[in-house]
């Protein structure tokens, strides 16, 4: 049975028994003479019932779903002939996605052996007698949940105390998501790495000064073995980030120090929304941006002066990404420098300093920590985009620091590697994992430190 | 210096102002720069799209005499809807542009020419004679939607200054263009196929519908679980969490989530959702919860703020008259909190909106011609669209790109719009 229609028929249980929940305390209170011997409304009896119906069933509900492909497949592997099943892991996964794609009926027989047809109908029956359980064992839940819920009321029961304790709980849950996605993101990345590191040594990968990941598919191939060394790619990286930061954080910095100091008001409250407009910008239109105005017009300039521009230089995807930051350089250094107590201002300006010299020897000094902190998580920033070099930048990893040349990132190189058909076991889509790894734990480092680093500014004023 | 006369320091002083204050003047004007600067780039950025956006949104039809030729369509008056539905048009569509052009001869000259319409006319004419069946055997003038690079020619992108060579548009094919608008045959229209029609390889056939729909069954499912988690979480951590190490944990974990980059939930995604839990490729339903948990973090900051901000006052009354700490906060605060929690929910969907680098990992980059209709459907959305157009070498594309990245703004604009006036009248109370 298909889940949604679990999921409604749970619902409806949920609501049923809300109502009977209800009705019970109605029927109890005026058995034992009057609704004033309730501890509860009679609404929070229903929700009781109701909650004990739907968390044990919905429980039940993801917990099958999350194993139910992973028994199937077992299963299927299991009945598969001796012959199949010690092939490797990754052919045996793809002759099992074989199965399943002609079992769902999106390819047709003709690419199957006997064997596959037959675990595919197998399979088929499988999954139906798990969705007929499943829709029976939760319904079963919710209706046993339910009925000991409606037989537990009785006036004394604090109906109200009982869900309001289940009701902390779920608001606990749901802010414990935060800590699950955490872990969900490095348990992911880290296996998958790890499975790389496996083939490609550590060392190579940190330390390798070639990029480039086509390996040979079969053992005949002439194609390279493929190599991972994973400095190009950082070089290119901070390249395109530094040409960034060159753009983001003067425009950004002496946009901030002027408006907060030097503008009107109302200059401010007309030019500050409209640059924030440049942070609402999706990136996919920054990307465009770049590849299809900025990079040719940069190429035709270089021309013009006779230099060879690559028409994918890191400098173009620089640019616009610098633009990109230039409102997150300025409300962050912003608020720093709002933060800095008027009493430094008025003494500096008192002591006959113009305002120039106020903000350069006064403020600027004060603020510098917070400041360092804010391009740090700039940096950060920069280092994790990925859609304007992914439209911008190059795919042949080069080692250059000449921002004229074309390079490639480490988000640039996830995407090529695990966009289109890709199988899960090859060292190349396992790479991807291991530069995802690398990306959050750069990012993560700076984050902290910067946050770190900012927060102990502004208590320094606090 | 101390034991110098005063007047001497006045003097000193003096001399060096004219100095300082000219550095003061100097340091204003870079602070003007600066944001000169930066109105400068997002003028030239909303232009350059505008710009190469706005032709995309008229369209050229070619008015053509049609001769529904019974014989050559294989049907006669009688025929039923089957039978016209399988007719060959592409056969009279050929016919009657030869008809208009009888100079024209030789095989790739003949290709040039029929290359003036879309490949869509067949389909046109098929479900205009399913129309109007009564049109077989007889002649009638149709427009016909004009092939893209005819269009352009047609709208002044493509002239004769460009090398032969260079153009996809040959001259013989612009001397037919030129007579076709002398006799006036040839109009521009709003472009309506633009918003009804998905994906396709043509440009001058290709459409957002899809991607709309794609977006919006994403951003539902995106809410739908961004939302009630967020605000439950901000909920829990302003009004019921207590002071201690996993509640830091919580905290340091949320403050970590918002800064990290958005393709590492992507991988997420794709490690967990799809080869963990076998969820299908492609669909609404894996990206929206990708881009739940992205959108989670700002979701949980500004509520969080918002309910801070609700005055104490507020909570005392409310335990006071006997409420108990749920109930104040669902039945006062939450109340009182909720213009400011939907602002931050719509900054967060409208991040959500535009955001595609995620979605490209756990393969929303499908090439999608029909509209999804439900969560489940493979499908893409409007900025993972956008990418895919820009990577097309077609002209044509260039323009329908732009005008997708107008439609997103469009969207983005409304959205933080609505943000800004909740926050107005939030403010005002």
């Amino acid at each position: 049975m298909q889940t949604s229609t679990v999921f409604l028929v749970l619902i409806t249980l949920s609501f049923v028994s809300f109502i009977a929940g209800r009705k019970r305390s109605h029927n109890v209170a005026a058995h034992e003479g009057g609704m004033h011997l309730l501890h509860s409304l009679p609404k929070h009896y229903g929700y009781m019932a109701s909650l004990w119906a739907a968390l044990p069933a919905l429980l039940l509900l993801v917990l099958w779903m999350g194993f139910e492909p992973r028994m199937i497949h077992n299963m299927v592997v299991a009945d598969l002939p001796a012959s199949v099943q010690q092939l490797q892991h990754s052919e045996l996964g793809l002759y099992y996605n074989q199965i399943v794609s002609y079992a769902l009926g999106s390819s047709n027989a003709d690419l199957l052996d006997e064997v596959q047809v037959a675990a595919a109908s197998q399979y088929l029956e499988l999954k139906s007698t798990s969705g007929g359980m499943k829709a029976l064992l939760v319904s079963l839940v919710a209706v046993m949940g339910g009925l000991l819920a409606v037989q537990r009321i009785a006036p004394a029961l604090r109906a109200r105390n009982h869900v309001e304790g289940i009701f902390k709980w779920i608001l606990f849950a749901c802010s414990f998501i935060a800590v699950l996605i955490t872990l969900g993101i490095v348990l992911s990345v880290l296996f998958e790495a790890l499975r790389f590191f496996q083939t490609i040594p550590l060392t190579d990968f940190l330390f390798g000064l070639q990029w480039s990941p086509q390996m040979a598919i079969r053992a005949d191939q002439v194609a390279a073995s493929g190599s991972f060394g994973f400095v190009p790619l950082l070089v290119g990286t901070l390249l395109i980030s530094m040409v960034a930061m060159v753009i983001a954080v003067p425009v950004g910095l002496m946009s901030a120090i002027y408006l907060s100091e030097y503008a009107s008001r109302r200059f401010r409250a007309f030019t500050k929304p409209v640059l924030e407009i440049l942070a609402g910008v999706p990136t996919v239109v920054y990307g465009f941006f770049a590849a299809l105005t900025v990079a040719p017009f940069i190429r035709n300039l270089g021309e013009s002066v006779g230099l060879t521009v690559a028409s994918e230089s890191a400098l173009a995807a620089g640019i616009v990404m610098g633009i990109m930051i230039i409102p997150f350089v300025m409300s962050l250094s912003d608020d720093i420098i709002n933060a800095v107590p008027d009493t430094m201002r008025e003494a500096s300006l008192g002591m006959g300093a113009t305002m120039n010299e106020t903000i350069r020897k006064v403020l600027i000094p004060a603020a510098l920590p917070g400041i360092v902190g804010g391009i740090l998580l700039a940096v950060s920033r920069a280092i994790g985009e990925t859609m304007i070099v992914v439209m911008a930048a190059g795919l042949s990893a080069k080692l250059t620091a000449n921002p004229l040349e074309a390079v490639t990132t480490i988000t640039v190189q996830i995407v090529t590697l695990l966009v289109g058909d890709q199988e899960f076991d090859s060292p190349k889509t396992l790479a991807a994992f291991a530069l995802g790894l690398v990306l959050f734990f750069v990012t993560l480092l700076l984050n902290v430190v910067a946050l770190y680093v900012v927060r102990k500014y502004r208590e320094q004023y606090e | 210096m101390s034991n110098q006369p005063s007047y001497k320091n006045t003097e000193v002083i003096q001399a060096s102002l004219k100095k300082r204050y000219a550095r003061e003047k100097r340091f204003q004007w870079y602070g003007r720069l600066a944001v000169l600067i930066g109105f400068t780039f997002l003028f030239i950025l909303l232009f350059d799209i505008v710009s190469k956006g706005y032709p995309a949104f008229t369209q050229q039809y070619i008015q053509v005499s049609v001769n529904f030729d019974a014989d050559r369509l294989g049907v006669d008056s009688s025929s039923g809807e089957e039978e016209l539905y399988r007719a060959d048009y592409l056969g009279i569509v050929k016919n009657s542009l030869r008809e208009m052009f009888p100079e024209v001869s030789g095989r790739k000259d003949k290709r040039k020419l029929y290359r003036l319409v879309s490949i869509g006319a067949e389909y046109q004419l098929r479900d205009y004679a399913i129309d109007n069946p009564e049109v077989i055997g007889k002649r009638q003038d149709i427009w016909l939607l004009a092939h893209s690079e005819a269009g352009a020619y047609l709208k002044g992108q493509v002239t004769r200054e460009t090398p032969e060579s260079d153009r996809k548009l040959k001259d013989v094919q612009m001397q037919w263009l030129d007579s076709l608008v002398q006799q006036g045959r040839t109009e521009s229209r709003f472009n309506t196929l633009f918003f009804s029609t998905g994906d396709s390889r043509e440009p001058e056939l290709a459409g957002i519908k899809a991607a709309l729909y794609g977006s919006f069954f994403t951003l539902l499912v995106t809410f739908l679980l961004a939302f009630p988690i967020g605000v439950f979480a901000a909920v829990y951590l302003e009004e019921f969490a207590p002071r201690n190490r996993l509640t830091d944990l919580i905290e340091i974990n949320i403050n970590n989530l918002a800064a990290v980059p958005s393709i590492v939930f992507g991988l997420l995604g794709l490690a967990v959702f799809i080869n963990f839990f076998e969820l299908p490729r492609s669909a609404p339903l894996v990206g929206g919860i990708v881009l739940s948990l992205m959108t989670l973090p700002t979701i949980i900051i500004t509520s969080r703020a918002a309910i801070q901000s609700v005055s104490p006052s507020i909570r005392q009354a409310a335990l006071g008259v006997g409420a108990s700490p749920l109930q104040t906060v669902f039945h006062h605060v939450l109340p009182v909190a909720m213009p400011g929690i939907l602002t931050g929910s719509i900054i967060g969907m409208a991040q959500a909106l535009g955001e595609s680098a995620p979605l490209l990992m756990i393969g929303m980059v499908a090439f999608i011609m029909d509209v999804p209709g439900g969560v489940t459907d493979p499908s893409t959305v409007l900025p993972v669209q956008i990418f895919l157009w820009a990577d097309s070498p077609e002209r044509g594309f260039m323009e329908k790109t732009s005008a997708a990245i107008m439609v997103l703004m469009g969207f983005l604009i409304i959205m933080n719009a609505l943000a800004i006036y909740l926050r107005k009248r939030f403010e005002l109370k």
